[in-house]
Parts: C-alpha cells; sequence; structure tokens
C-alpha cells in the first residue's frame, strides 16, 4: 500500500520570506565611514619647552574662523565660496617664488586655520574641506588621475601600484620626507566668543 | 465599441512562481550586509558635508566617538554631549577610554587605531578641540572627521 507522501505548503513560503526581508531591510545601516582625516600633533608635554620655530610671513596662509562663523582669510573677510578659497590655497602653495609675497616652496607653505569655540563643526569641516581640496587637486595632478581615484588610493596603500602614485602625487624624496607635503595646521580655538 | 473589448484576450498575468527565488536572493543580500548596530546613538546625529572623503581601510582598528545635542534633552540639557560605548563622558575621561579601546588590540596594531569623529553639524568646536587636546595625551593621534558626501560645487 503506498504511503501519502509528506508535502510542505509552500504558497506561504513567499510571505515568510518577505517577512525576513522586512526586518533585514529595517535592521540594516549601510556602514558609513567616510571623512576627512587627519592627524593631531603630539601631545603638548612631548614637546621640548624652549622650541621656538621661525616662520616667514610670506609662507603662512592663514584662515580665520570667529564664533559668528565668519571667515578671515589672510586678514581681510571672505565672502566667497569654498571653490574659490581652494584655488587660492592651490596658487599659494605651487608658488614657487613667483609672487614675493607667498610662498617659496610648497614644503615652506603653511596653511594655518583657527577656529574659535563658537565655531560651529559644519563651518570647520566645511573649510577643512576645501584645504584639503587644494592638496588633493595638486596630488592628483601630479600623479594623473582624477581627484576621486586620487582619494580611492590614499586609503588603500597596501596596493603597490597605489602606493608608487601616491608616492609620485606627493613627491616622495629620496632622503625621507615629501616635496609637497600636506601642512595644514589647525591651531587651538580662540575663547572669545562661545563657551 | 465591440472593438475595444478584443484586448481581453492578451493574457497579462505576471509569473509568480519565481517570486520566493528573488525574495530569497534580496534576503540573502540583506542578511550578508547587514550589521546590527551594538550601541544606540543617544546624540543628535547630522553629520557635515564634504568632499574630500577618505575610506577607513580597517573597521577593526576604529574607535567611535560621537558628539552632538543629546535626544533626551529634558533629562541631559541642550548642550552637546561626547557619547562614547553607551554612555556620556566628561572630556577628561577620554584617556581612560581609549586607553580601553586600545587594550581591545593587537600590541603592533595599537598606534594606527582611528578615532571617528561622529559630530553633529550644529555642534561647537569648543567641546571638540577638547577631546581633541585628551585624544594627544592619550597619543590616539590619527582622527576622522565622519562626514557625508557632497557633490561638488559649480
Amino acid at each position: 500500500m503506498p504511503r501519502p507522501v509528506p508535502e510542505i505548503p509552500n504558497a506561504s513560503m513567499a510571505d515568510i520570506a518577505f517577512l525576513l526581508l522586512t526586518f533585514f531591510l529595517v535592521t540594516t545601516n549601510v556602514a558609513n565611514d567616510k571623512g576627512l582625516s587627519i592627524q593631531l600633533p603630539p601631545p603638548p608635554e612631548a614637546l621640548p619647552q624652549d622650541l621656538e620655530i621661525k616662520i616667514q610671513e610670506r609662507n603662512l596662509f592663514k584662515i580665520q574662523i570667529n564664533s559668528f562663523d565668519n571667515i578671515l582669510v589672510e586678514g581681510d573677510p571672505y565672502s566667497g565660496t569654498m571653490t574659490e578659497l581652494t584655488s587660492r590655497i592651490k596658487k599659494f602653495v605651487m608658488n614657487y617664488k613667483s609672487d614675493p609675497e607667498s610662498s617659496d616652496t610648497p614644503k615652506d607653505a603653511i596653511v594655518s586655520f583657527k577656529t574659535d569655540r563658537g565655531t560651529s563643526h559644519k563651518k570647520f569641516v566645511g573649510v577643512l574641506d576645501a584645504c584639503q581640496a587644494a592638496y588633493n587637486e595638486i596630488y592628483s595632478e601630479r600623479a594623473g588621475v582624477t581627484v576621486k581615484r586620487w582619494l580611492e588610493l590614499s586609503s588603500d596603500l597596501g596596493d603597490p601600484d597605489n602606493r608608487k602614485l601616491y608616492d609620485i602625487g606627493r613627491g616622495r624624496l629620496p632622503e625621507g620626507g615629501v616635496e609637497i607635503p600636506m601642512n595644514i595646521s589647525i591651531a587651538e580655538p580662540t575663547k572669545v566668543g562661545g563657551k | 465599441m465591440a472593438k475595444f473589448k478584443k484586448k481581453a484576450a492578451v493574457k497579462q498575468d505576471i509569473p509568480t512562481s519565481s517570486m520566493p527565488d528573488v525574495v530569497f536572493m534580496l534576503l540573502f543580500f540583506f542578511m550578508v550586509t547587514t550589521q546590527l548596530r551594538e550601541t544606540s546613538i543617544n546624540v543628535k546625529q547630522q553629520l557635515p558635508q564634504a568632499t574630500q572623503l577618505k575610506k577607513l581601510a580597517r573597521k577593526s582598528l576604529v574607535a567611535y566617538l560621537y558628539i552632538g545635542e543629546p535626544k533626551k534633552t529634558d533629562e541631559w540639557g541642550k548642550e552637546p554631549k561626547i557619547q562614547v560605548n553607551d554612555v556620556f563622558i566628561e572630556p577628561k575621561d577620554v584617556i581612560q577610554w581609549v586607553n580601553q579601546e586600545k587594550a581591545k588590540l593587537n600590541e603592533f596594531e595599537r598606534d594606527q587605531m582611528t578615532v571617528s569623529m561622529k559630530v553633529d553639524s550644529d555642534a561647537k568646536r569648543g567641546i571638540i578641540a577638547d577631546v581633541e587636546t585628551e585624544l594627544r595625551k592619550a597619543n590616539a593621534r590619527l582622527i576622522l572627521y565622519s562626514s557625508l558626501a557632497r557633490k561638488a560645487e559649480n
């Protein structure tokens, strides 16, 4: 006598799968780990106490932001776009003594960035982004890649090809150091406004 | 009028027999990509926008620090606070937290640890600078200001 073949009802399978799918759709969060990377200087205690560095005024590109998010570039109020600021920094870094008022070499050039304790993080990131954009544009032009590609390859230096392009872009010197270091100095904020 | 009735003869059913397969495929995709969040964030997180974004190469070397206005303003006030793991901390506790995070890593990787700062757009530089001073003391000097992508200005 033939036994009845047991069957699982599969009409509801799609419903179950949909339920699970909805659960994972809701709980999933696409990892967003992107941002502006910087390296902080060593703690003040680690530096020699009598350290005095003399920097020529022409080698400094000063950006200041007050607690009302107003920008001062090289001492003058600035109301232009961030793209214009980027091209000004680029011009300043790649001056090579052509303008006596501007930087001597990219190695000497320093972008000094000072904020107030009341400056908003949004403005800070916006201006820091403009500074890094200037350097990244210089690097990517030298390496002959797009800025987007440059950012990708500098995030993954384990790859020897990336490393090679990275060294070309920054102009790595045989005796150590680089030709165009990203000299962005973020000073400790002032306490004029805000808390 | 009779002319219009003719198109009813075309079969219009969508084949549904492959639907479970399609749904399962989507399900597996989301199951693989999903990662359940370990901490619930208790501060406002409207991240700023930037263009020069870099990715973090290794997730295991990242420690997260959140700064922003607390979501429960009646309990914690409106001043931006620092959150790590599941608790609010003061700037002076940052060193201790960094040491805890470093202890989780292998010894040779400790100096490569990156602190991902997820800071709300409206937070002020003052509190961030306080945290940065402590991070410098704790020798965790690689920082990532977490930001969202923005289309380049035209």
